[in-house]
C-alpha cells in the first residue's frame, strides 16, 4: 500500500495503538467464572449444544468449572472442538450457543459460554497439558490439504485415532484464517499458533508449510501415495466488484490487508488511510473497519447492500463497529469508484458518494478451484456428502471450501472432525 | 404496622427477634451494638464457673458455600465464655441498666452437681437479667466435660440440673435442647418436669465441614488436628422446624413455650418457627454472616405480613401446628397432578429430566418432534419433584384431582378420606 500523506503509518502513538488492540473479551478471572457458571441451569438436551456446530456438551463443562474441575472441563470441550479455544473468543456465541440459553426467556441475559468455554480451555493451552493420547498406530497414512481449522481438527482427530498425517499448508504458519484472517483484539498474545503447537503436540502429524497443491496432478500423487486425503483449502480468491476505477491504486481486498496487520510486528508502521471506505456486511468487513480505525483512520464507513438483518456480521459485531466509531451505510450498491492516479471518493447507486483513500473489498472469497478440477462442485465450492465425503473415493473435504457451509471456524473444526471419523472407519475397514 | 412488642414468660421486648447465645452476645460491646440496630434482646454468651475456660487461637469456624461464597451453612467450635464470670457480671448488670426495655437472658453451663447451681444461679440472678436459659446443647468441647450436649442427650441429667436451676432461681428458667439426639421430645419432656419455663431449641447439630483437598486432612484444623463442631445456618432450618413442631404438636407438652432457633436469616424463616409453635426466635448465624442490621428485614417484613394477613402476632403463633400429622393419617385418597404453566417455561428441561431418570417417566421432551414439556397425567404420582427442580418460581404448580377418575389408576376421586390406618393393604389396619 502507498505511503503517503493520505495513506501512512503512525496516526496514532504505539500505546494508543496497542490499547485499541488489547483482548476484545478479557478472560474471567475465577471469582467471576464461578459466579456465571452458577447460572447455568444444566438443561436437559440443552438447547445450547444442539446450537453448538461442534455439539460441545455445554452444561457437563461448565459444571466441571462449577467444581474446580478446569482438567475435566477442558477435555469435555477439547474432546468435541479441538479449537475451542479459539472458538471461545471467535465464535459468534449471540448467534450460536448463547442465542439458545434458555435464560434468554427468563431474563434476557444468557450464561456467558464463550467466556466460560476460554476460562476451561486456557489454562490447558498455556500448560500445554495434553488431555488426549494416541491409540495404537494403525500403519495408515493420511494427507491434509490445508493447515487452517478444517485440516488442523481433521489432523488432530485423525492423530489420536492412531494415523500418521502430513499437512500441506500454503501459508508460512499454520493456523489458516485464525492466524490470517481474523482481527487481532480477538485473539492476542498469539494465541493462534498456541493452539496450532498445541494441535501438533500430540504427536503424529507432520506439518509442511509453503507447500501448496498448485496442479491436478499433485491430487493424484497424493491419492496415491496417501492411504486417504482431505482437502480443507479455504476460499483462496476474493471477490470482485466489477465496477469502474476497481483496479486504482488504494483499493484493496480486505482480507490482505488483515492478514498484513497480524503479522505485523509493530502495528503503528502500518499504513492507514484518512477516510476509509469499506465495502460489505460480513465479519471481515467489520474486522477491517473496526481495525482501521483503531490503527487511526479519521473517517471508516461501511456500506453494505441490505439493511442490518441481512448482514452476516452479527448484531454485537455491527454495534462494535459502531461503538469504535464506523459509520454503517445500509442500502447502497457501489456504482464507480472514482481517482486519479489513486482512489478519492466512490459513487453509489443510491446518489451516496464518499470521500476516500482507501477502499476495502470485504463482499466475500470464492473457492481457488485450481488443481481440484476433478472434484464436483456445488454452488461454487466443493460438493460433499455428510461425512465430508468429495465425488472421488477416498477424497473427504471440509471447512469454507464446502458447498452448504456458514463460513465459520466452528463449523469448520467439525468438518474435519466428521471427516476423521469416517476416514478412520474406513481405513479400518480394509 | 403490626405491633411486635411480645411478652415470652413474661420477660417483655419491643420485638420477638432476640439474638442467640453465642458469639454475637459474648460482651457487652457487641450486645450494645445489637440493642442500637433495634435487636428485642439476648441471650448472653453462656457462662461457666471459674476459672474460664479458654478457646483455641485458630479457626473456630468454617462454612458451606455456594458458587457465588453465600453462606448456607456454618460450623464453629467456639466454647462457652472465654472471660472472667465477674467481668461478664459487671457487664451484664450496666446492659440491663442501660437497656431496660430489652430482653437479657443469661445462658449458663455448670457441671451436674448441685452445689454449682446453687452457687452461680443467684450470683447471676443478682445482675438484674430477666431469666436464664441451660445450655444443654453445645455438641463440641464442653460434652467432653459432661456438659453442654452430653446433659442434653439423658433426660434424667436434663430434668435434675433443671430443678436445680429452678431451685435457685426466682426467675424463668429456659432449657436449650440439643438436636443430636433421635426423638426431641422426652428431652423437651424431662425439661418440663423438672420445671422448665419453657425450651428453646435447636443447638448446632455435630458436624464436620469438609477435608482440605490439598492435604487430605479434615478442615479446618488447629495445628493439623480438626475436632467435630456445631453446625447451624440456613441448612439447619428444615431440621429445626421438624423439632419444633413436634414438641408444638405432643399433648403432654402443651403450653410448653418455645424459642425456635436454627437458620433464622429472613423473616420468612420466622414465620415458618412462629407457625410451627414456636413464640419468639433466637438468631445467631445470620448476624455472624452479614451483622446486626439484618434486624430491619426481619421486623418490618414480619410486621407488613402480619398486616397482610390481618393477624396479630399472637394468632400467628401456632397457626400451622394443627397441619402437622403423622405420615398414617394422610388422605391416600387425595389426588394432585403437575401442571406446566407453558408460556412460563423457559424449555429448560429440568423437569422431565428428573422426572425420567428417578421419578416416574411422566414428563414428556417433545410433542409433536417439538421441544415441549408437558405433564403425562396417568403417570403423573404428584410427587412435587418437577416444582421442586424447576427453575421458574410458579411455573408448574401442583393441582387437584376433584372428579372423575384418576387416569394413573383408573380409580374414581372420592372425597371420602382413606388413611394407612384404615387401608386395605395395612395388615395392620384398624377394623371397625
Amino acid at each position: 500500500m502507498a505511503d503517503n500523506e493520505r495513506i501512512k503509518a503512525g496516526r496514532l502513538n504505539k500505546s494508543e495503538i496497542d490499547e485499541g488492540f488489547l483482548d476484545l473479551h478479557p478472560p474471567l478471572p475465577r471469582s467471576e467464572a464461578l459466579i456465571e457458571a452458577d447460572r447455568c441451569y444444566f438443561c436437559y438436551d440443552a438447547p445450547c449444544t444442539i446450537a453448538c456446530p461442534t455439539g460441545i456438551d455445554i452444561p457437563s463443562f461448565i459444571q466441571k468449572i462449577r467444581s474446580d474441575n478446569i482438567r475435566g472441563s477442558a477435555h469435555t470441550i477439547l474432546s468435541e472442538n479441538i479449537m475451542g479455544g479459539m472458538c471461545a473468543r471467535v465464535c459468534p456465541t449471540e448467534i450460536l450457543c448463547e442465542e439458545a440459553c434458555v435464560r434468554n426467556t427468563h431474563e434476557e441475559k444468557p450464561v456467558e459460554i464463550g467466556l466460560l468455554q476460554r476460562y476451561a480451555t486456557d489454562p490447558i493451552l498455556e500448560s500445554g497439558t495434553q488431555l488426549f493420547e494416541r491409540s495404537a498406530r494403525s500403519g495408515k497414512k493420511v494427507a491434509v490439504v490445508g493447515g487452517g481449522p478444517a485440516g488442523l481438527s481433521c489432523a488432530h482427530r485423525l492423530a489420536v485415532l492412531g494415523h500418521d498425517v502430513v499437512i500441506f499448508n500454503r501459508d508460512s504458519k499454520a493456523g489458516g484464517l485464525n492466524e490470517y484472517g481474523i482481527a487481532a483484539y480477538k485473539t492476542v498474545d498469539n494465541f493462534a499458533q498456541k493452539e496450532v503447537d498445541y494441535i501438533l503436540a500430540i504427536g503424529g502429524i507432520e506439518l509442511r508449510n509453503e507447500s501448496p497443491l498448485v496442479s491436478a496432478g499433485d491430487l493424484d500423487k497424493l491419492r496415491k501415495n496417501y492411504d486417504a486425503v482431505f482437502v480443507g483449502i479455504g476460499l483462496g480468491l476474493s471477490n470482485e466488484l466489477g465496477i469502474e476505477g476497481e483496479d486504482l491504486p488504494g483499493v484493496e481486498n480486505a482480507i490482505e490487508y488483515i492478514a498484513d496487520l497480524r503479522q505485523a510486528a509493530d502495528k503503528s508502521q502500518l499504513p492507514v488511510g484518512r477516510n476509509v471506505v469499506v465495502i460489505g456486511g460480513g465479519m471481515t468487513a467489520i474486522d477491517v473497519a473496526v481495525q482501521s480505525m483503531r490503527l487511526g483512520a479519521e473517517n471508516v464507513h461501511m456500506v453494505y447492500r441490505r439493511g442490518p438483518d441481512e448482514m452476516s456480521a452479527s448484531g454485537f459485531e455491527q454495534a462494535l463497529a459502531q461503538t469504535s466509531g464506523v459509520t454503517i451505510h445500509h442500502w447502497a450498491s457501489p456504482a464507480r469508484i472514482v481517482g486519479n492516479g489513486h482512489v478519492e471518493s466512490v459513487e453509489f447507486k443510491e446518489g451516496l458518494k464518499l470521500p476516500a483513500d482507501v477502499v476495502f473489498k470485504a463482499i466475500g472469497q470464492a473457492l481457488s478451484a485450481e488443481g481440484y478440477g476433478a472434484l464436483q462442485q456445488d454452488s461454487g465450492r466443493i460438493k460433499v456428502d455428510v461425512q465430508q465425503r468429495t465425488s472421488i473415493p477416498n477424497v473427504w473435504a471440509g471447512g469454507d471450501c464446502v458447498a452448504g457451509g456458514d463460513d465459520l471456524t466452528v463449523s469448520a473444526v467439525q468438518h474435519g472432525k466428521i471427516a476423521a471419523i469416517d476416514i478412520d472407519r474406513q481405513l479400518r475397514k480394509t | 404496622m403490626a405491633d411486635l412488642k411480645t411478652s415470652f414468660l413474661g420477660i417483655s421486648s419491643p420485638n420477638p427477634f432476640w439474638l442467640a447465645s453465642a458469639p454475637p452476645t459474648d460482651k457487652a460491646y457487641n450486645v450494645n451494638r445489637a440493642f442500637e440496630a433495634g435487636w428485642g434482646g439476648v441471650v448472653w454468651k453462656t457462662l461457666g464457673e471459674d476459672p474460664h475456660i479458654v478457646n483455641v487461637s485458630g479457626p473456630r469456624y468454617s462454612a458451606l458455600h455456594s458458587n457465588d461464597r453465600r453462606v448456607i451453612g456454618f460450623n464453629n467450635i467456639e466454647l462457652i465464655t472465654d472471660r472472667p464470670l465477674k467481668t461478664n457480671l459487671d457487664e451484664l448488670r450496666q446492659v440491663k441498666k442501660d437497656w431496660p426495655d430489652r430482653a437479657l437472658i443469661a445462658s449458663v453451663m455448670l457441671p451436674m452437681n448441685a452445689e454449682s447451681w446453687t452457687k452461680y444461679i443467684p450470683m447471676i440472678e443478682d445482675t438484674g437479667v430477666d431469666g436464664f436459659e441451660l445450655n444443654f446443647g453445645c455438641p463440641h468441647g464442653m460434652s467432653e466435660r459432661g456438659m453442654g450436649a452430653a446433659v442434653g442427650q439423658v433426660p434424667e441429667y436434663i430434668q435434675m440440673a433443671t430443678e436445680w436451676a429452678k431451685q435457685a432461681a426466682s426467675v424463668p428458667v429456659i432449657v436449650k435442647l440439643t438436636p443430636n439426639i433421635t426423638n426431641i421430645v422426652p428431652p423437651a419432656k424431662a425439661a418440663q418436669d423438672g420445671g422448665a419455663d419453657a425450651v428453646s431449641l435447636i443447638n448446632t447439630i455435630n458436624s464436620i465441614m469438609r477435608v482440605d483437598y490439598d492435604s487430605l486432612t479434615m478442615y479446618p484444623t488447629t495445628d493439623g488436628m480438626g475436632t467435630h463442631g456445631g453446625y447451624c445456618g440456613e441448612a439447619v432450618k428444615p431440621i429445626a422446624l421438624n423439632m419444633v413442631a413436634e414438641i408444638a404438636r405432643t399433648r403432654e407438652l402443651a403450653g410448653l413455650p418455645i424459642s425456635g432457633i436454627g437458620g433464622i436469616t429472613d423473616w420468612r424463616d420466622a414465620v415458618d418457627f412462629l407457625a410451627l409453635g414456636a413464640s419468639n426466635v433466637q438468631v445467631c448465624t445470620a448476624a455472624m454472616v452479614y451483622g446486626f442490621k439484618i434486624i430491619d428485614d426481619l421486623v418490618d417484613g414480619l410486621s407488613n405480613f402480619l398486616d397482610d394477613k390481618a393477624l396479630t402476632f399472637d394468632q400467628l403463633v401456632g397457626k400451622a401446628v394443627p397441619s402437622v400429622t403423622d405420615w398414617q393419617h394422610l388422605n391416600l385418597n387425595y389426588i394432585e397432578k403437575a401442571v406446566i404453566d407453558q408460556d412460563l417455561c423457559i424449555q429448560c428441561g429440568r423437569c422431565h429430566v428428573v422426572c425420567e431418570d428417578t421419578s416416574h417417566q411422566a414428563i414428556t421432551n417433545s410433542v409433536d418432534g417439538v421441544r415441549r414439556f408437558e405433564v403425562l397425567d396417568d403417570e403423573c404420582v404428584g410427587c412435587n419433584l418437577c416444582v421442586s427442580v424447576c427453575p421458574v418460581d410458579g411455573c408448574i404448580s401442583m393441582q387437584q384431582l376433584t372428579s372423575g377418575n384418576d387416569p394413573r389408576t383408573g380409580s374414581a376421586i372420592t372425597e371420602e378420606k382413606l388413611r394407612w390406618t384404615e387401608h386395605p393393604n395395612n395388615p395392620m389396619r384398624k377394623m371397625d
